[in-house]
């Protein structure tokens, strides 16, 4: 496969195998500046494994992955960490939220992890929040609020430190269609305007339906599905 | 309620507790290694006392002679004993020869035959050390052939060493100095009852054992606890199939009681195979064999019922702050502040139970031994009650740091209670050893003083065996290895007539050996001294002038004298003044070089030689015991300590250290388990923390602040109340209150380096944990 | 749809000419389809005939005629007995796709090509639909929802054929 111009985050021909199981087997990723792309497929086809090895959580076996012009394989442990902090961002389905950290403390985290003051972070963190529509929930505790509400003030975090990527692994996983929806259309809207570029697993056609675009993981192997048509 | 009702709801715990998957296994099992350990060291203590009792009777079954017993003709059931102790390295061994005048006479215990001369039993220990490397030098010394071991029976511990040897014409060595009797029986039972303890050791013995005792019951609390917040859900989902809440903590009762009584079988596997061990190890020079280590049954009774009834309690207790609701554990935004006063009533409570007791510790006043224990007891709770509060209070005012520093202290802020009974164990331990060692460091005074001798000069002295020449001998320990310098003194009295009144007390010595005892101006053999200055020469001055004829006295000088031989003080007398000799008496009388001292004389000498050993030469003090034994194998030269100290006292000092090593080992064990238990439920927001690039030194230093403030707080605490509490026992028995910082840094230090040890020791799990597997949905 | 009984629903919140019926209808409802007035001319001739609404008034103007129509008593029973009547579920038999999933796997084709393209024309569907959401208001977003759902409906159905089939297919060919 040809990487298109211009892509910000490319993958090639990956290889991952977790013990007896082959996670992936020769899927190819590339990503725009600013585009929304869904990862679809079954379930244990190798959608989580993917965007893991893109974000550069997990090595894979083989293959490689370019972010920006930067070959990530080649990156150490410590080059990868300062790259999730500054230039990525996540959401998760659940349990990503510190739960002894308010929410608008939580929201300000990455921006502290990349050595902001606790004032400006959490200034810059509520203001993120306001987006959302989670202002009000900065004093309370991830405990204390709803599914919807928790996705959102992670959805705020993912965005705070205003990455070129936000990698989105089932965000609405645990919401009810109402609130999934909602989260997809602040993320997305979110992620436009900024110019964010948003990689997001799904199983879920109405949630992927927020996508520019999406890719088809079955057996580990991926399929760009605009290439095809 | 039923019956039925009850044991359904119980054994539905047990199975909860026993069959929940791997997960429910590894905490089942953390609980009961946690509960086991505990018990283990429970019966360890209850079963001391008897095997210390155990010591002491065989002690006294091959008891063979005593000072001042009576003399018995010889027989055919009579048997010579010669004590011919001996020490290798640092080590005592015990050694006997004997001499049986009859073919009924006694054996020692556990030994089958009589060795016959130049032949010796030897028991386990001391043949394998015999056998090794190391004894080689020992080997020299102890040169009898060996014949057979001494049973279990005749020996006190299992690492003993002790010989029996065999001899000949042992009869005659009883008149000399070597100590020995002429016995018909083994163990004596005029001995009489041993002292009555000293009230003051009797009270350290009581506190040791509640300072020891105390952490270990936290422990227990703590360990029965593991697992909890997983419990507590499962007890949710419980309550949501319809079980009440009087049926869910019944269900937890159960639960805690499986655990614990598993605790109770391997605590017992634990017993017993430490009570093998205990045969191989030898601590502080006392080792037992394992049969000794009997837990007294009443006391093993109590520890099988109160050791689940407490994990009973602690369980419910702990259900009582937290409402299980169907739809799990309720969301309480934050539970209720933590009352100080109460928990302020238990440490003044310890206080008000001792104060009656204040000063009684002088002139055999005796301690109520209920009130030391009931109020250390609850001093030391006390610290496990003030502790919570004071993490609560502190943490919640602790203000904004780095990334790792609000991770930590906001946890620790959502649940102070954990972090509180984290620390408990070993906040309670050092609080308690920071009171002994005051009281220690207090009394120590009483109980140790500082020998006379002055090692610098001296280091070790040796006897000339009765009757022989000084000079050889002295050439014999000079020719030693690793002797630099030996210095002889030889002695007798002389009286002023035969029925003597007043004595002088003559010393001879050539004039190197002379400068040890007196400042010479200049000294050549055939000189003679007045030694002046020493408080002791009350009738010298006056028999000390030339011309006095003076007597051999046969009653102090032993059977060389002979009543017959006279002396006259010569001229040439020049003074000299007295110093103290190595060991440290300053003498006074006459000063005489061989060259002026008449042969007749000679056979009323008794020599002492003074050896000054380089200590840079390995073994240099077996090689003097090895020339002392070659001269004569009942003989037993002296290595000087500059400290001595009462044999007892040092007991106890030595128990409370290994008891506190133990204790100490356990709670870092039992507080690595709860740290991994605690990592392992975080497991999936610590993966997700990596994910999004937090920097795993921010994630190890939080999970080291996470136990460091609580440790330091608690260690602040501990050091407070151990402080308090060793004042009061110092002022209990009379002696100044001082606090001795060395010894409350080293016992804190040691708390804290028990915990830097266990972050250490997580820290490759929380790596582990911390990698991005963590994110895969299971 | 029953026009007629939408229509008679517009009705129940007051008196209205026929050209304020068929705006206020595809205002509401006639996204894709507008309503021709003749449909609303007949449909309200039947209803008038069936005694639902009667005539409040007619108005002479320069356009068409102006009647006004208003509900009667029985006209606000017939709304709600329809309203709750449930509607019949439709069995969608989707019987072109079935024939396709089907045939590809009797022909050893790649079932899953099938899946892959009709999802991503399906979704090419609710990315527009997701779109005019987004910009539209609530009846917009209500509609469109249940667009989704049905389109959304399709594909969960085509995931579970095509892994029910693979197993099927294995059960027959061996």
């Amino acid at each position: 496969m040809t990487i298109p111009a211009g892509s910000l985050l490319t993958a090639q021909d990956l290889r991952k195998v977790y013990g007896p199981t082959t996670a992936l087997d020769g899927a190819c990723f590339s990503i725009h500046p600013g585009e929304v792309v869904a990862v679809m497929g079954p379930s244990g086809s190798g959608k989580s494994t993917l965007l893991h090895c893109l974000a550069g959580i997990v090595m894979p076996d083989s293959g490689s992955i370019t972010y920006n012009g930067r070959e990530v394989t080649a990156m150490s442990d410590a080059e990868r960490s300062a790259l999730r902090r500054s230039e990525f961002g996540f959401v998760f389905q659940f349990g990503q939220l510190v739960p002894e950290l308010t929410c608008v403390e939580n929201v300000a985290l990455p921006l502290r992890l990349n050595g902001s003051s606790r004032k400006e972070a959490e200034r810059t963190a509520l203001a993120w929040m306001e987006r959302l529509e989670v202002d009000d929930l900065r004093k309370k505790r991830p405990g204390e609020v709803s599914g919807g509400q928790g996705q959102r003030v992670a959805v705020a975090r993912s965005l705070v430190t205003n990455p070129r990527v936000v990698f989105a692994d089932e965000p609405t996983g645990a919401l009810d269609s109402f609130n999934g929806e909602r989260v997809m259309e602040l993320l997305t809207d979110a992620a436009r305007s900024a110019n964010t570029a948003v990689v997001l697993v799904t199983h879920e056609a109405r949630v992927a339906a927020y996508s520019d675009r999406e890719i088809v993981v079955r057996d580990g192997k991926s399929r760009d599905m605009e290439r095809v048509v | 309620m039923s019956v039925r009702q009850w044991s359904r709801d119980l054994g539905m715990g047990a199975r909860f507790a026993l069959a929940g998957g791997r997960e429910g296994w590894t905490r089942a099992l953390l609980t009961a290694v946690g509960v086991g350990l505990g018990v283990a060291l429970l019966l360890l203590t209850t079963a001391i006392p008897g095997a210390l009792a155990e010591r002491d009777r065989r002690e006294e079954a091959r008891s063979d002679h005593t000072f001042g017993q009576q003399e018995i003709p010889k027989a055919d059931d009579t048997l010579i004993v010669v004590d011919s102790d001996t020490i290798f390295r640092d080590r005592d061994v015990r050694g006997r020869m004997l001499e049986p005048e009859g073919p009924k006479a006694p054996l020692p215990p556990g030994v089958s035959a009589f060795p016959a001369d130049g032949e010796m039993v030897v028991s386990p220990a001391l043949k394998e050390l015999l056998a090794s490397r190391d004894g080689r030098l020992l080997r020299e010394r102890l040169d009898y052939r060996i014949t057979g071991a001494i049973g279990e029976q005749g020996l006190v511990g299992s690492q003993e060493l002790a010989y029996y040897a065999g001899g000949k014409g042992l009869a005659e060595r009883l008149e000399g100095p070597a100590s020995g009797a002429r016995i018909d029986s083994f163990g004596n039972p005029d001995l009489g009852s041993p002292d009555p303890w000293d009230p003051v050791l009797l009270l350290l013995v009581l506190v040791v054992f509640v300072v020891l005792l105390m952490p270990v019951a936290v422990f227990i609390a703590a360990a029965v606890r593991f697992g909890g917040e997983r419990r507590d859900r499962r007890l949710a989902a419980l309550r949501l199939v319809g079980s009440d809440s009087r049926m869910t903590r019944r269900i937890a009762a159960g639960e805690a009681l499986a655990g614990s009584v598993l605790g109770l079988v391997l605590g017992t596997g634990f017993f017993l195979l430490g009570r093998q061990l205990a045969a191989s190890v030898e601590v502080f020079r006392v080792s037992v064999f394992p049969s000794y280590l009997n837990p007294s049954p009443l006391l093993a009774v109590l520890v099988a019922l109160a050791v689940p009834a407490a994990a009973v309690l602690v369980t419910i207790l702990a259900l009582r702050g937290v409402v299980i609701e169907p739809l799990g554990v309720v969301r309480t935004a934050r539970p209720a502040r933590r009352r100080l006063w109460w928990r302020l009533l238990l440490p003044l409570g310890g206080l008000a139970l001792l104060y009656p007791m204040m000063g009684q510790g002088d002139d055999g006043g005796n301690f109520n031994q209920y009130l030391v224990v009931g109020g250390v007891m609850l001093l030391l709770i006390g610290v496990t009650a003030l502790l919570p509060w004071v993490v609560e209070t502190v943490v919640a005012r602790l203000g904004s740091g780095g990334v790792a520093w609000q991770l930590a202290v906001r946890r620790l802020q959502l649940s102070s209670g954990v972090a509180a009974r984290m620390v408990n164990g070993i906040a309670v331990a050092v609080a308690g050893a920071i009171a002994l060692q005051m009281l220690f460091a207090g009394v120590e005074g009483n109980y140790t003083r500082a020998s006379q001798y002055d090692v610098s000069r001296a280091q070790m002295s040796a006897d000339v065996p009765e009757g022989s020449d000084a000079a050889p001998v002295a050439a014999q320990y000079r020719d030693t290895e690793g002797v630099r310098k030996v210095t002889t003194l030889s002695d007798f009295h002389l009286g002023d007539r035969r029925e003597a009144d007043a004595l002088i007390q003559i010393t001879v010595a050539d004039c190197a050996s002379l400068r040890e005892v007196a400042k010479l101006p200049d000294c050549r053999d055939g000189d003679l001294f007045a030694a002046k200055g020493s408080e002791y020469d009350g009738d010298s001055e006056r028999l000390a002038v030339p011309g006095t004829r003076l007597w051999a006295e046969s009653e102090e000088s032993g059977r060389a004298g002979d009543r017959t031989v006279t002396w006259t003080v010569p001229r040439g007398i020049r003074q000299a003044e007295s110093r103290e000799d190595p060991t440290g008496y300053e003498r006074g009388g006459l000063l005489i070089t061989p060259g002026a001292l008449p042969g007749k004389l000679k056979a009323l000498m008794s020599t002492r030689l003074f050896l000054s050993v380089d200590p840079s030469v390995p073994d240099a003090y077996d090689h003097v015991r090895n020339t002392a034994a070659r001269l004569d194998p009942t003989s037993q030269p002296m290595t000087w300590h500059s400290i001595e100290s009462n044999d007892r006292y040092a007991a106890i000092r030595t128990g409370l250290s290994v008891g506190a090593a133990c204790v100490l080992a356990l709670i870092g064990a039992s507080l690595l388990v709860s740290q991994l238990e605690q990592l392992r439920e975080r497991r999936k927001l610590l993966s997700s923390l990596v994910a999004f690039g937090t920097r795993r030194r921010t994630l190890g230093l939080s999970v080291l602040w996470q136990t460091a403030i609580p440790i330091g707080l608690g260690l602040l605490l501990a050091a407070a109340v151990g402080m308090a509490l060793g004042a009061v026992l110092l002022r209990m028995t009379n002696t100044s209150v001082r606090v001795d910082w060395p010894s409350v840094l080293s016992v804190t230090g040691i708390g804290a380096g028990v915990v830097l040890v266990v972050t250490l020791l997580s820290l490759p799990p929380l790596l582990k944990l911390m990698r991005p597997d963590g994110l895969r949905t299971e | 749809m029953s026009i007629g009984h939408t229509l008679l629903g517009l009705l129940e919140s007051g008196p209205r000419h026929g050209y304020d019926l068929k705006r206020a209808f595809d205002e509401k409802f006639g996204h894709d389809r507008p309503l021709h007035y003749g449909q609303v001319y007949s449909t309200m001739s039947r209803l008038l005939k069936n005694g639902l609404v009667e005539v409040d008034g007619i108005e002479a103007g320069d356009g068409p005629e102006r009647k006004r129509y208003a509900i009667t008593e029985a006209g606000v029973t017939d709304v709600a007995r329809w309203l709750a009547t449930p509607e019949k579920p439709e069995p969608y038999l989707q019987s072109t796709l079935y024939t396709k999933v089907v045939l590809a796997l009797l022909t050893h084709r790649d079932a899953g090509d099938i899946l892959d393209t009709q999802r991503s024309e399906h979704l090419r569907s609710m990315r527009i639909l997701t779109d005019r959401k987004r910009k539209g208001d609530l009846a917009d977003q209500l509609i469109c929802d249940h667009a989704l759902f049905h389109l959304e409906a399709d594909l969960r159905w085509l995931e579970l054929a095509a892994a029910r089939l693979d197993k099927l297919r294995e059960a027959v060919t061996r």
